[in-house]
């Protein structure tokens, strides 16, 4: 298990050294802060002090020198934009898509099992059309257009709830809403078609002839089965939410790490940005690990 | 009109699908008494086990439909009760066990809380359920049974599975157990031990005991009636012993006379002359775990030498490491004198078309996206040397033809043939290759009696034809002692005994092999009374 973990975390440390290195010169590529900080009539003499404060005027290899060496010290550097460590900045966003992407996840994670299990069950039935419904609509109708539609109808001309921010938990609704449908409607899909295999397996036969009632029926003897290739896709998804729901943080202005990374892309805020993308990176490694220890809980079968 | 355990009276079922309405059984009508066994016997398709998954609600209806007759449980219709009342029934009053006990245990759950699940689903407060659950694995002769109540499906042997299932069936001491094909995939020592555990059990509780089987053996050995089975109809019922000594209908007849076992022994060969292949000290290891441990024999030009011996003795491993599906660990296998083990991969390639292989799945060992003529015509593109391919239809017919199929099918698929013809298809893929050599793995197992006599007459006659030699891998030993010239008894890696077919199945040496033979399970009800005399006496089975 140890040596499991371990071969896990080397091999994604090396992915992480990579990603460091490309996004290190890449942002670099965007251009200078300066023009984007400084008034367009700011003097040579402003313009140099703040690339020499900002350490923008060595060299680029020495300046990759020495951010790897404050990183050493998990220093990650100042954000330029809010003058305090980059480093908590990410984190503040962090926490706020933690939120968003638990409680989402949660919500999608409980309707897709029992909506998808009895889908299984009765196919053909009111829950098997409810599956497909949501399915289709997740497939079909971008994010963006359902998230400026919601805002429409509950927040401008209903007047349900606010439009973005956060602050009440009424803030939270139409995010959640948004996010919740694709995901939701994969899952679904995925919980249905593995819990019909597992429904028709001799080991559910068996628990009929036991005398088994049908609710432990599916969700004792079937659904900790048909988990298996379920929580994967769980992952996948908790994931894309993590990494920062963009769309959906920019247009309800969620200050969430999506939105942060956005806005420090487009400040050239770089340190953020890169912290941004190693927590982000290493959220969803202790995510595939969790996925991981999930499988063999689940299974006894799987042993690491 | 006197009352009945368990009756059954002109029962149809039918299922409907895409291709059309399947009549499954028609008109079925049998019984069950307290303390008797009645086996239904029939093949694959025969509808045997349809009234069985009536009784326990098994069904799914849509697709399957119930459209006439009644089942009546002490007189009680139970086709007219709700689900509810079914499923009360169901584990407490008639339990039911099935073959492959493996997938038939829900594999994420320990074993003691399914066995307790059996209680608790029925009302036992759950301390009472573990004590009994525990009490039970004792009962059926489980090792160690308070650590094997947390221990998990996979991690107990084919035979203690079954086990399990007969634990936990009769939780509640049922009137009537169900047991479907239940020795089926077990070697034959084991099945032996599981029948006379469920005898003893039967004598225990006095429950009605229906069996549900294809293997005539299985019935002489622990039947009291037989209801035969064929295509959804009984063809005939009656006592197991005069059925089977006096059969009246023309199926039950063709049924008894393809049982394997009975026809004269080969003649002894005259083994002069070259082998064509000599294996000597061949082994193969797995880590610490030694599969085969250094196994040496021959076969002649024109031979058959089956290898018998229970699952985990080495059997499937020697015809992989011969065939070098897995690299050998040691050890030397000349054929036509060259050593296949130590052949570089280039020579390897070219011998390859004379070693061929017919596995014992036909429906997995052939690739279902592939039709016939190019399942067969591959072999020639892969060696295409063999035959030009303006050549390949006109002779994937004539192979066709050879195993006993219509040249008119090469272009359908596998899922089209029964199970039968599949076999067939993976013979004339064999042969298409010319080889010397077929190592056939249990290529008959999977097959009903009836299409065994057939596939074993073809492999009889191609072996006369072609002079082919056979490495026949099989635990069932009445198709061995018809069709093998020799005999190698396998155990745990190696080889305990080895000699002709006469001497293994008349002179046997090894206690092993006497063991092997005694639990084999003859179609004669009185050959099978004898022999569980003669055991009972040896006190050989009491598991």
């Amino acid at each position: 298990m140890k040596k499991f973990i371990g071969k896990r975390a080397v091999a994604s440390a090396i992915s992480l050294v990579g990603l460091v290195i490309m996004v290190f010169f890449l942002s670099r590529l965007t251009g200078d802060p300066t023009d984007l900080y400084l008034p367009v009539d700011a003097s040579l003499q402003a313009r140099e002090q703040f690339r020499e404060i900002n350490g923008l005027n060595d060299p680029l290899m020495v300046q990759f020198g020495r951010y790897v060496a404050d990183l050493a010290v998990l220093d990650f550097g100042n954000s330029i934009r809010r003058s305090r460590p980059a480093i908590d900045v990410v984190l503040e966003g962090f926490a706020w898509t933690l939120w968003l992407a638990c409680v989402t996840m949660l919500l999608v994670t409980f309707a897709a099992i029992v909506i998808g299990s009895l889908a299984a069950f009765r196919v053909g039935g009111i829950f098997d059309r409810i599956a497909t419904f949501f399915s289709l609509v997740g497939a079909s109708a971008p994010d963006f257009w359902i998230a400026i539609v919601a805002i429409v109808v509950f927040a401008v001309n209903l007047r349900w709830l606010p439009t973005s921010g956060t602050g009440t938990i009424w803030h939270w609704v139409l995010p959640v809403s948004v996010l919740f449908i694709r995901p939701f409607g994969l899952i679904l899909q995925v919980v249905r078609g593995s819990m019909i295999g597992v429904l028709s397996s001799a080991y559910v036969k068996t628990a009929r002839a036991k005398g088994v009632r049908n609710r432990p029926i599916i969700f004792v003897h079937g659904l900790r089965n048909g988990m298996l290739p379920v929580i994967t896709v769980i992952g996948d998804q908790a994931a894309g939410i993590l990494n920062g729901a963009v769309i959906v943080e920019t247009i309800f202005g969620f200050p969430g790490i999506g939105k942060l990374m956005i806005d420090s892309i487009l400040q050239r805020d770089f340190n953020v940005v890169l912290a941004a993308i190693m927590v982000s990176a290493l959220a969803i490694f202790l995510m595939n690990l969790l996925i991981d220890l999930a499988y063999a809980l689940l299974d006894p079968r799987i042993r690491y | 009109m006197t009352e009945h355990l368990l009756e059954v009276c002109d029962l149809s079922v039918e299922f409907h699908t895409a291709g059309g309405t399947v009549k499954a059984v028609q008109d079925v009508s049998w019984h069950l008494d307290r303390g008797e066994t009645l086996a239904i016997l029939g093949e694959s398709g025969s509808g045997k086990s349809v009234s069985a998954s009536a009784i326990m609600n098994l069904i799914d209806m849509p697709p399957g439909r119930i459209t006439s007759g009644r089942i009546l449980l002490n007189g009680a219709d139970m086709l007219k009760m709700t689900a509810e009342e079914r499923r009360r029934i169901n584990g407490a009053r008639i339990a039911m066990i099935f073959q492959d006990p493996l997938a038939h245990l829900n594999p994420v759950y320990t074993v003691g809380w399914q066995i307790a699940e059996m209680m608790t689903t029925h009302g036992t407060p759950a301390a009472e359920a573990r004590e009994r659950a525990l009490a039970l694995l004792k009962r059926v002769g489980i090792p160690e049974p308070a650590e094997a109540m947390a221990k998990y499906p996979h991690q107990f042997s084919g035979g203690q599975r079954q086990r399990l299932m007969i634990a936990m069936a009769l939780a509640f001491k049922p009137d009537i157990l169900i047991a479907d094909e239940p020795t089926t995939a077990l070697d034959v020592t084991v099945q032996a031990q599981v029948l006379a555990l469920l005898e003893e059990l039967q004598a225990e509780t006095g429950m009605g005991l229906l069996l549900i089987t294809h293997d005539l053996g299985v019935v002489a050995e622990i039947a009291d009636r037989v209801v035969v089975m064929n295509s959804g109809r009984i063809v005939e019922t009656g006592n197991a012993a005069e059925v089977y000594s006096n059969p009246q209908h023309p199926y039950t007849k063709k049924l008894i006379g393809a049982a394997p076992g009975k026809g004269a022994m080969p003649a002894e060969r005259d083994r002069g002359g070259e082998p064509l292949l000599r294996v000597e000290r061949l082994s193969k290891h797995y880590g610490a775990f030694h599969a085969l441990k250094g196994v040496s024999f021959t076969i002649m030009p024109g031979e058959t030498v089956a290898v018998v011996g229970e699952s985990g003795s080495g059997k499937s491993t020697l015809a992989r490491a011969l065939l070098r599906l897995e690299e050998p660990s040691g050890g030397q296998a000349f054929y036509k004198g060259r050593d296949l083990v130590t052949m570089p991969p280039k020579d390897l390639f070219g011998l390859r078309r004379e070693i061929q292989m017919v596995f014992q799945d036909p429906t997995q060992s052939l690739n279902p996206r592939m039709s016939v003529y190019q399942l067969i015509s591959e072999a020639w593109a892969i060696h295409p040397e063999i035959l030009p391919r303006a050549r390949w239809r006109a002779r994937v017919a004539e192979l066709l033809t050879k195993v006993g199929l219509d040249p008119g099918m090469a272009q359908r698929y596998p899922h089209q043939f029964s199970g039968g013809q599949r076999q067939r298809i993976a013979i004339a893929r064999a042969l298409a290759l010319e080889p010397r050599l077929i190592v056939c793995d249990e290529a008959v197992s999977a097959l009903d009696v009836s299409i065994q006599a057939q596939v074993i007459a073809l492999l009889e006659g191609l072996r006369r034809e072609f002079g082919l030699s056979y490495l026949f891998i099989a635990h069932d030993l009445p198709v061995v002692r018809d069709f093998a010239d020799r005999v190698i008894v396998m155990k745990e890696g190696e080889i305990v005994e080895e000699g002709t077919v006469r001497q293994i199945f008349n002179a046997p040496h090894e206690p092993y092999t006497r063991a092997l033979l005694a639990a084999s399970l003859d179609p004669d009800p009185e050959v099978q009374a004898r022999r569980r005399e003669a055991r009972l006496a040896e006190g050989l089975l009491t598991a």
